[in-house]
């Protein structure tokens, strides 16, 4: 089986303009939408308590609700989590129960109401190790742009290390906009995928930028363009089957990983989906226009390469 | 050319044996268990202890079907938990509490598994239920405890030195003294000097007043927290120790913070009960002339309260507080010249002079001594004070039972916590939604690799079957040094395992593409797998560098669930570097490195016209 094989290559460059002005379009309306509306912070980052409680019965959340107005907590979130007999309740940080002994009361409280209440979760984050896990999620991914810019800098050119870097940060832009503008829930699994993510869509670049610097070897008579265009045209099949198993396994993780996986997928498959767009649509036409050069790659390496050649 | 030498099959033979034995373990899934560890340095789990175990099961006929005797500790495995848990309320009331009786799970692998130390995966908290508690130390709070420590000794120095003084308060983050003269002010800051090296001193004079600032050093101040940190962690695993909980996990994290792990434990308000737990002394002056029959009629003196000798009568205790369980740097169990039991109590240097001098200023009165368990106060023993008691070792036999004697010296021991904790982040996971987490990541694993599978084998056939392979190798080298490390896994950590299937690929789709590539460009067969192999590992080389950087973004900076998933994530790029490229062309060479090939079998492939004109 193959499924891509193209007789001429395609000419990805000449659609740069129009991809980079897509990419401004929806990076704005992502900026705007995370501005506007923001993240739906989950408990990990707002601070605050989540319960998941588990009925014999399908649960009637307004009789649950009104429990938990009757012990002061008239703000709770009560929702259906899963199954009609699973709930999640959300509380709020209160000053007043500090050291986690709200849930203890919660549970009391329905537990009176009806025995048979089993729980199942519960999780306390105190506000300022919400804020801490926050701040430690932004230093992860400064951290890892830095790793990459600088590793691709040493590898290839400084020129590869930026591209390839607006590019992933324009990845992760799209999908902190898709949580934002749905209002998924922004959790700490959903951190991890979008810095995974920020690993990830770098091979892209990588195994792009790695045909570049061949087809500059090899290519020498061909300019710029007809070299980008030709190591994306050659590393299509590669790239489709690589993130079509990927996105295979993401899916797996997506059906059956349950609602602790359930975002995790979702912020990956958008990742992985975005990931191709602008590795090829993004990151090539900023190379050329940051004006990169054979002689940027092919210098230090041309002896052993004239050697090589009878 | 596509032939490696002897020794790297030997090699990799052995590496996939390996990795096999120690993957292994983890299927052979877990039986209830019982575990007896020792409390104490003093305890021991010796070949007489499992006899008398043996013994005590046997009387009881409960049925155990192994025991397993190890320097940490004994551990019985049963058939079914209600023997498990029959078996543990016995033995807990019979081995004494010198040792932790705790309810375990044991790996059903055979014993030489063990014993080459190839044990399964720990399973995290969210697989098997448990509780995760993080608790930060109150650094405010225990500077004003050590501050009122110091007012103590300060008080007694300028007492002992005869220097008067018009006061000693704590203001704040420092002590104030006010003195009646600059004279008096000159000599305590000359003596206190000497005698408290932690301490700076600052003239101040407010309204005419002469004063002395007293603050803690910051080099003392730092040294100060790290021991209230330390203090309190070994606070909790006494008081963990108590919970009976087979594999706690105590740590410090961070500057201020303790991180505990209790898997299994259900009753999550049991253990913030105990771990909150406060058991101090307090040694104050029983106040003799006070009327305690009043008292007990409802009218208790002022600047006394009246509290119930153990095992004795009612009496009234001065509130004023002479000594606390602060000093205590040990308390062990024994007994006292009659042969009754007693605690041996060990006071810390300050603590043995401010005994020594009160004792000394009260001889043929009486002092109490208190117990403080969680705002509950009893008097352990009233003694008459007959002589000055030097040397800071202090006996106290009251009234009690050997076993009394222990939970006392334990508690003391175990000591209140040098400064506050509260809780800034639980997680608390049932044991049905564990499991649930187990199968629902296994079932995550194993769809996306029968996906990826049947994808690969269908795109590039015999090839594709061979990387197929080496991916499921990959998956149980990944396994295996998990579990030869301990690693604990996660919920996360099995998503880290599947998205590790999920990118492992990329190695060999990157090679076979080259392959096909290199067919296309017209080479022949083996030189083709040659060239597919050495041009694709300069961008496989680069991918997985980029992707273990975010890996260790992750693993640096990350925390908890964060952290499992980027381990398993850094340590399967490891592994796929090994099993994608050496194992796969080690089974592409053992196939066709020695014989001659028409083609490649990687499928059909297109080939492109111009190439075509040339055939």
């Amino acid at each position: 089986m193959d499924f891509f094989r193209f007789e001429r290559d395609i000419p990805f460059t000449r659609w740069g303009k129009l991809s980079m002005t897509f990419s401004l379009i929806i990076s704005i309306l992502a900026i705007y939408s995370l501005v506007t509306k923001g993240l739906n912070l989950a408990v990990d980052f707002t601070g605050g308590t989540v319960m998941e409680i588990s009925y014999q019965q399908p649960a009637d959340l307004n009789k649950t609700r009104k429990i938990l107005a009757d012990i002061g907590m008239p703000d709770a979130i009560v929702q259906n989590f899963g199954t009609s007999r699973d709930v999640l309740i959300r509380l709020p940080v209160r000053a007043e129960h500090v050291g986690g002994n709200l849930s203890e009361m919660v549970i009391s409280a329905l537990k009176a109401d009806d025995p048979s209440v089993e729980m199942r979760r519960v999780e306390f984050v105190g506000p300022q190790v919400g804020d801490e896990l926050l701040e430690n999620g932004l230093l992860a991914m400064l951290f890892v742009s830095i790793g990459i810019v600088a590793y691709l800098a040493f590898r290839f050119e400084w020129k590869f290390g930026v591209s390839c870097i607006i590019a992933n940060l324009h990845d992760v832009l799209i999908i902190l906009g898709c949580f934002s503008f749905f209002q998924w829930e922004f959790d700490l699994t959903v951190l991890a995928a979008v810095l995974a993510i920020l690993g990830y869509s770098v091979n892209e670049s990588v195994v792009i930028s790695d045909r570049i610097r061949e087809n500059f070897r090899k290519l020498r008579k061909a300019d710029v363009t007809k070299v980008v265009n030709n190591a994306i045209t050659e590393t299509m099949s590669r790239t489709v089957i690589t993130h079509g198993s990927t996105q295979l396994v993401v899916i797996s993780m997506f059906l059956f990983g349950g609602e602790a996986l359930h975002n995790f997928a979702l912020a990956l498959t958008i990742g992985i989906l975005f990931g191709i767009y602008s590795s090829i649509m993004i990151a090539s036409p900023i190379l050329i226009l940051l004006g990169v050069k054979r002689e940027d790659l092919v210098k230090i390496e041309r002896k052993p390469q004239e050697e090589a050649v009878p | 050319m596509n032939r490696y030498p002897l020794w790297k099959y030997i090699v990799i033979a052995i590496s996939i044996l390996l990795g096999l034995l120690y993957t292994l373990p983890n299927f052979f899934g877990e039986s209830p268990a019982v575990q007896i560890s020792p409390l104490r340095a003093g305890a021991r789990t010796d070949a007489a202890l499992l006899q008398h175990v043996e013994q005590v099961l046997n009387q009881q006929n409960l049925s155990y079907s192994e025991t397993i005797l190890e320097s940490t500790g004994i551990k019985i495995r049963f058939t079914d938990t209600d023997t498990q848990i029959k078996a543990k309320d016995i033995l807990s009331s019979e081995v004494g509490s010198d040792y932790v009786v705790a309810l375990n799970l044991l790996s059903n692998s055979p014993q030489w598994m063990r014993r080459i130390g190839a044990l399964p995966m720990y399973l995290g908290l969210d697989l098997r239920g448990g509780v995760h508690f993080m608790l930060q130390v109150d650094m405010a709070g225990a500077l004003t405890k050590s501050l009122d420590r110091f007012s103590v000794d300060l008080r007694s120095t300028l007492r002992e030195q005869r220097i008067p003084s018009a006061g000693i308060s704590r203001e704040r983050s420092k002590i104030v003294i006010r003195f009646r003269d600059g004279q008096a002010r000159e000599k305590a800051i000359t003596e206190l000097g000497k005698a408290f090296e932690d301490l700076v001193f600052q003239s101040e004079d407010t309204g005419g007043e002469p004063r002395l600032a007293v603050s803690i050093k910051p080099e003392a101040l730092v040294h100060m927290q790290n021991t209230a940190v330390q203090r309190n962690i070994t606070t909790l695993r006494n008081r963990v120790n108590e919970l009976g909980v087979a594999e706690p996990i105590i740590q410090q994290a961070g500057v201020d913070r303790v991180i505990v792990q209790l898997p299994g434990v259900q009753d999550t308000a049991k253990a913030k009960d105990i771990l909150g737990r406060t058991a101090t002394l307090e040694v104050r002056m029983v106040d003799e002339d006070g009327d305690i029959d009043a008292a007990l009629r409802g009218s208790v003196p002022p600047g006394t309260e009246l509290f119930t000798e153990r095992g004795g009568g009612p009496l009234l205790v001065k509130k004023q507080i002479l000594l606390t369980g602060d000093r205590i740097t040990d308390a062990q169990p024994g007994f006292d010249q009659d042969h009754q039991p007693a605690v041996h109590v060990t006071l810390d240097n300050n603590g043995s002079r401010i005994f020594k001098q009160l004792t000394r200023n009260n001889i043929g009165k009486r002092m109490a001594i208190l117990l403080v368990e969680k705002n509950l106060t009893e008097v352990v023993t009233a003694p008459v004070i007959r002589e000055e008691i030097g040397g800071g070792r202090v006996q106290i036999s009251g009234k009690m039972s050997s076993t009394e004697a222990r939970d006392v010296a334990l508690l003391l021991r175990a000591g209140a916590l040098a400064a506050p904790m509260e809780i800034v982040e639980e997680r608390t996971v049932g044991p049905s939604l564990g499991a649930e987490n187990i199968s629902k990541g296994f079932n995550s694993i194993l769809y996306g690799f029968l996906a990826v599978a049947t994808f690969i084998i269908i795109y590039y056939s015999a090839i594709g079957v061979i990387s197929v392979v080496a991916l499921a190798i990959n998956l149980l080298f990944l396994i295996g040094l998990l579990s030869i490390l301990q690693a604990t896994l996660t919920l996360p950590g099995m998503a880290g395992m599947a998205l590790t299937v999920g990118m492992a690929i990329d190695a060999n789709v990157l090679i076979n593409e080259r392959i096909r590539d290199e067919i296309r460009h017209g080479a022949a067969p083996q030189a083709a797998i040659h060239a597919g192999y050495e041009r694709a590992w300069d961008a496989i080389i680069d991918t997985n560098l980029t992707t273990m950087l975010a890996g260790l973004g992750l693993m640096i900076f990350g925390s908890g669930p964060i952290k499992g998933f980027a381990v398993v994530l850094c340590l399967g790029i490891l592994t796929t570097l090994y099993s994608s490229v050496t194992v796969s062309r080690a089974m592409v060479n053992l196939l066709y490195g020695n014989r001659k090939l028409e083609r490649v079998p990687i499928g059909t492939i297109k080939m492109p016209k111009k190439s075509n004109n040339k055939l």
